[in-house]
């Protein structure tokens, strides 16, 4: 079946089986690996996209059910860490082998649309769906909160 | 002395103590980085693995010929083919040898029976649901109580002359010196407990993608791998591929925790593979694979015994442990030490005899057991003795900390040699535990204790105060299938000033490409962001041993001080060259060289490296660079006092963290916001472990926690926040005085949360749940304790 | 890791959809997928044809009319947990579906239609009230959720039928709910969890009572016991407690790695008393119009 999914900006169309995970579409059609893979019950979120806007695990939507729509990937954040969560889990420590952190950074990005000054619970609550083994999450609370400081109206 | 050495370097060059910002956040904020799976090959195949859903069986046969038949199958492999290469089986880290594919029989539920390499992922998969195996079960053994019993079904019958499930022996410490000193006690405290399997579980999964060319006759072998160098070392002995030849690539690591130390039978298959079919072959496991077949940790069943005088004294510790090995004895430690390096259970305290005695069975379990941030088996070890001294405090009525602080080694017997040939090198145990009591407001707490179990509520405060034993380790004691456990550094530093520095370790996130050029930084005055760190490929970076077991500050970061100081020697002799001065006269800070009682006069470190290519005294060698190989004099000792603070719902059992603080003596800290990045992940691991995080086997052998629905990893929402404190007491034998610290937290913190869980509990009687401390075994605690039923 | 092949039809509207799912053996719908495609990815489902209804437009309704709460088809967990229109048990289970990514994708009426004896809104449904609107080649019905039910994994949908919208029932007057779920962490079924629903008459006492329990019987099950107990008598600790009891009693738990079937019973009377305290403190809670 043919597909076309706009991921960070760009069309992309192909030819794909119904069965193709949007999560190895991202990682082998289009190329862009830093979306992971970290399990197989849909209990990780490494494999965190944003799906037209809104944060999904990417291992559990088909490819063709993203045809038509946009998907963000981690790439999509930029490639200088210039955008303020990136800037803030560097800052911050947020990440230590990285793995976890594409999708913990658009779950953030995502939150901080949605509410852009929230309490250390409500970052913990946001980001209960990404695992995370080397952190223990204390310092990716910190980034989360650091880049919503950094991103806050000013006056 | 314990207060934090502040950094005599500037935040500019960035040298030790400061807490310079990641070199390799960059590519990984920007998903670039570079982990197993991301790579690919022109003509790249993939590899997927058949596994037996039952626990022990005899293979009658299999049929592999409908998979071999389905479009984009290239090829299927069996343990009879892999024979004819003499692959079937491999050898282990321990000694032992594991199956590649299963020939005769399958001995745990997950292992490796067969292979299957296609075009693409998906078809691999659809593949393995056609091969047709015929099993023929036998008797299942899933405890090595079991498996040690009399007439139990002997699991390796592959091995020649063995009649048992009996893995190993071993014991260290004074059985006599040990009795003798029982004989004088006033009482014996016994404690039983078994610390249940475990597994590391890496967010990254392991893999490996083998390019094997025959025309060029390179091995190219991407693989997820804390050891690189060892394992080339081990392909060149199992494949018989020259060593020279091979090269292994690990790169980017999403995580490791001494998962990624063995090797697996789906390394050597899709090598095998790409051998004969002279394509890049590429195997990543799932996550199911990982939690049933891959190094699992712990699996200890323990006693522990306490010799004390009424008044609170310790005079011995008895051990006996007996460990479930799993189908094959495949853990990564040092030779001469079968069990780790458990021995440190004496722990912290001050007491002239001790005896341990080990022993280890095969269970139809996957193998493993040294894994997991384990420090080779002191998770179980520190375990065993903070909750046997606990449990002591209650039996004699004396406060848990008042214990401890009774029996501590003091600061001044330092260097301290325990009953079971471990030297101690440096600490002040009262200062630590004290600094955490007072932060964590101990004396408040307990009146609150009091007042709120007056109404029948139940709070608890948890303590242990652990000690490490890291960085092996000496060539005299230590090595792993004789390799001896040295470390390297490689540092080269270029015209311009910029240097180049290669190391034997591994990061897995670690932060090594900081860390390491922050030593140098420190030695040299090179600006830290002026320092390129190389690691993990084998044909560029010198040999070592890998990272685990909290090892690469103590022994990759001492040979990177040592070659850097090397370095600033001929870098001086170059410098009173430039300076017209004499070489005794040369002093060098924060990357000036300059004149004693000359002021003024002065080159930098960058004046220095181009002298170095275009400029130099006669009769000395051009360049600035060198190798060191680091046999470290002993092991490390970092140590802590963590103190845990819960509420326990009598109702439900249902208990919550309240205050965790956690107090870190790691030596001197080369990036103190590193470190402690290391030790909230540790932190979070202990409550992991001590609430919800077990593998177990139901009575036939299925293993239950294969996946990550029944295998529990806690959320940011479960997860305790963590209070960080630290004291620094250097070694003294460390070239920058640094201990380790990645593995503190996970060896030390259980124990802080199981006896917070127990002391809120104690007052009824209770003095054991093992773990995890489901609510369920908290309930049945409490309702036993009370003689009540439901 | 990977489901097994299969045909894929994205439907643009509820006939084609139903039409599309009689039309071969071995069909089913996929809306938010957050159950159907883990299953699928470990084999224990191998559907041939999946018939995406995500595409239809209008099945996102989500209003209250006619004392109900219109759930469609396509209203996503989060969504529910976001919105002012849900109240009691309902507003109490949303947050707790899963994680906040699954109830990005995840929708209550497949969750209902999933019939997992560990899914949390059939035992709400069932202490509320509600019904199931199924629409099929004969025409559109309402089952009440008490008959819809009908064994693990199993609902009582004709082949040819698909379930377009939930309606629970709001209640009129002074009411409170409350869902108690134990969950060994966020993304966990629950160990054993408690729907409460409480309605007040004028003169205080209960004039409606709906107890529902998740996880520790083979499926969903109203504690018709309880709520005969609690209706027309006056709110208090004792009664809950008693409540508590039958709850406790009417349950079948079973013993496995979460836990005894002894202490799951006792936590379903202990939670059954919590909710019922709950629902009665809402209940009696100044409106918030």
């Amino acid at each position: 079946m043919e597909v076309t999914v706009t991921v960070n900006g760009t069309d992309y169309t192909h030819d794909v089986e119904p069965r193709l995970l949007l999560v190895d579409h991202v990682r082998t059609n289009v190329g862009l690996t830093g979306t992971h893979i970290g399990c197989d019950t849909t209990s990780c979120g490494a494999c965190t996209v944003l799906l037209d806007g809104v944060p999904v695990k990417a291992c559990t939507v088909l490819a063709v059910q993203a045809d038509g729509c946009a998907v963000t990937t981690v790439e999509g954040l930029g490639a200088d860490g210039s955008h303020p969560v990136q800037a803030a889990f560097k800052e911050e420590h947020g990440l230590q082998c990285g793995f976890c952190t594409p999708g913990m950074m658009l779950v953030a990005t995502a939150l901080l649309e949605e509410n852009p000054d929230p309490t250390d619970d409500d970052v913990r609550w946001a980001i209960s769906g990404n695992l995370c083994r080397c952190t223990g999450y204390m310092n990716i609370v910190k980034a989360i909160r650091a880049a919503a400081s950094a991103t806050a109206p000013v006056g | 002395m314990t207060t934090i050495p502040k950094p005599t370097t500037p935040p500019e060059i960035g040298g030790i103590g400061h807490s310079v910002k990641r070199h390799e956040d960059d590519r990984l904020l920007a998903g670039q980085g570079n982990f197993l799976d991301d790579h690919v090959l022109p003509g790249m195949l993939h590899m997927a693995i058949l596994r037996s859903p039952v626990p022990h069986a005899r293979i009658n046969s299999i049929d592999t010929s409908a998979a071999t038949a389905l479009d984009g199958v290239v090829a299927v492999v069996t343990g009879e083919l892999l024979a004819q290469y003499n692959l079937a089986w491999m050898p282990t880290l321990s000694g032992d040898t594991q199956a590649v594919l299963a020939t005769d029989k399958v001995r745990f539920q997950g292992q490796e029976v067969a292979a299957v390499i296609a075009t693409d992922p998906y078809t691999a998969e659809d593949a393995l649901e056609l091969i047709d195996v015929d099993y023929e079960l036998l008797p299942v053994i899933t405890s090595p109580q079991q498996a040690m019993a009399d007439g139990a079904v002997v699991i390796r019958d592959d091995k020649e002359g063995q009649t048992t499930n009996h893995v190993y022996d071993w014991e260290s410490g004074d059985a006599a010196e040990t009795d003798a000193a029982f004989a004088q006690a006033d009482r014996v405290v016994t404690l039983e407990t078994h610390y249940p399997r475990s597994h590391p579980a890496p967010l990254e999964t392991c893999g490996c993608l083998a390019d094997v060319n025959s025309t060029t006759g390179q091995a190219t072998i991407y693989l997820t791998s804390q050891a690189p160098h060892a394992h080339r070392t081990v392909f060149a002995m199992v494949a018989g591929l020259p060593e020279q030849n091979i090269r292994i690539i690990s790169p980017d690591l999403g995580g490791g925790f001494g998962n990624k130390v063995p090797v697996y039978p789906g390394y050597v298959v899709a090598t095998a593979a790409s051998l004969v079919l002279q394509r890049p072959v590429k195997w990543v496991e799932s996550r199911t694979e990982n939690l049933i077949s891959t190094g699992f940790a712990r699996d200890y069943y323990m006693k522990g015994e306490l010799a004390v005088t009424d008044e609170g004294r310790i005079l011995a510790l008895r051990v006996n442990m007996l460990s479930d090995q799993g189908a094959f004895y495949s853990d990564a430690q040092p030779t001469q030490f079968r069990a780790g390096l458990f021995h440190v259970v004496t722990g912290s305290y001050d007491y002239p005899a001790a005896h341990v005695k080990c022993a280890g069975a095969y269970t139809n379990k996957a193998p493993g057991g040294v894994a997991y941030r384990c420090s080779f088996r002191i998770t179980e070890a520190s375990f065993m003795i903070e909750r046997l001294v606990q449990t002591a405090a209650y039996e004699l009525g004396i406060d848990p900390a008042e214990f401890r602080l009774k029996n501590f080694i003091q600061p001044e017997q330092f260097p301290y040699e325990t009953p079971t040939g471990f030297l101690y090198d440096s600490g002040d145990y009262p200062t630590a535990l004290r600094t955490a009591l007072g932060e964590v407001g101990y004396e408040e707490l307990r009146a609150e204790q009091a007042r709120l179990r007056d109404e029948g509520k139940l709070m608890g405060i948890g303590i242990a105060h652990f000690t490490e034993a890291v960085g092996a380790g000496p060539s005299k004691k230590y090595d792993i299938l004789g390799l001896k456990m040295i470390d390297s550094a490689e540092l080269r530093i270029h015209p311009t000033g910029k240097a180049i520095l290669k190391i034997g370790v591994k990061t897995q996130g670690q932060g090594h490409e900081t860390t390491f050029a922050q030593i140098v930084a420190d030695e040299l005055g090179i600006p830290v962001t002026d320092i390129k760190v190389m690691h993990g490929d084998t044909d560029n970076t010198p040999y070592g041993l890998g990272t685990y077991a909290s090892r690469s500050t103590p022994v990759a970061g001492a040979a990177t001080a040592v070659v850097s100081r090397e370095l600033a020697e001929k870098a001086k002799k170059i410098a009173a060259h430039l300076l017209e001065a004499s070489d005794q006269d040369i002093e060098l800070a924060n990357g000036q060289f300059s004149v004693k009682g000359t002021p003024g006069k002065s080159v930098t470190i960058q004046d220095v490296a181009l002298a170095a290519y275009t400029n130099l005294p006669d009769g000395m060698d051009y360049g600035l660079e060198g190798v060191h190989y680091y046999d470290p004099p002993n092991l490390t000792y970092p140590y802590g006092s963590y103190v845990v603070v819960v509420d326990v719902d009598p109702e439900t059992g249902v208990w919550k963290v309240r205050r965790m603080v956690a107090l870190d003596d790691c030596g001197v800290r080369i990036n103190p916001m590193i470190v402690e990045g290391q030790i909230h992940g540790g932190l979070t691991e202990g409550f992991a472990k001590s609430s919800m995080q077990w593998i177990t086997f139901d009575e036939e052998g299925n293993c239950i926690g294969s996946n990550l629905m029944d295998y529990l990893i806690p959320t940011a929402w479960e997860t305790p926040r963590f209070e960080l404190l630290a004291t620094c007491t250097p070694s003294p034998h460390h070239p920058i005085g640094a201990k380790g610290v990645g593995e503190s937290a996970t060896v030390g913190s259980p124990a802080a949360y199981v006896n917070a869980v127990i002391d809120a509990l104690a007052h009824l009687g209770v003095r054991n749940i093992d773990m995890p401390l489901l609510p369920d075994r908290v309930w049945s605690a409490i309702q036993s304790a009370q003689g009540s039923s439901a | 890791m990977f489901p097994s092949k299969f045909d894929y039809v994205a439907a643009r509207s509820v006939d084609e959809a139903i039409a599309a799912k009689a039309d071969g053996d071995d069909v089913r719908f996929l809306a938010g997928g957050q159950s159907l495609l883990p299953m699928m990815k470990t084999r224990l489902a191998t559907p041939a044809k999946l018939v995406d209804i995500n595409p239809i437009p209008g099945l996102d309704t989500l209003e209250r009319s006619n004392g109900t709460l219109r759930v469609g088809a396509l209203v996503r967990h989060a969504d529910l947990a976001r919105s002012d229109l849900t109240f009691g048990a309902v507003a109490s289970a949303a947050p707790w579906i899963s994680d906040p990514l699954v109830r990005n994708r995840g929708t209550l009426c497949g969750s209902v239609s999933h019939c997992d004896p560990e899914g949390d809104w059939n035992s709400v449904l069932l202490a509320t009230g509600a019904d199931v609107v199924a629409r099929g080649r004969n025409g559109e019905r309402v089952v009440p959720i008490t008959d819809f039910v009908t064994g693990v994994f199993t609902n009582s949908l004709a082949d040819d039928e698909m379930v377009t919208e939930v309606r629970i029932h709001v209640p009129a007057g002074n009411a409170g709910g409350s869902y108690q779920k134990l969950e060994r962490k966020v993304g966990d079924y629950a160990t054993v969890a408690v729907a409460a629903h409480l309605e007040l008459a004028g003169d205080g006492t209960i004039s409606r009572a709906g107890l529902a329990l998740t996880a520790v019987a083979p499926i969903n099950t109203k504690v018709t016991a309880a709520e005969a107990l609690l209706t027309g008598e006056a709110p208090s600790d004792d009664l809950f407690a008693e409540a508590g009891e039958l709850a406790a009693q009417a349950s079948e738990p079973r013993s496995d790695v979460r836990g005894s079937a002894e202490w799951k019973r006792n936590v379903v009377r202990v939670f059954t008393r919590r909710a019922l305290g709950a629902a009665a403190a809402e209940a009696r809670a100044p409106t918030k119009g």
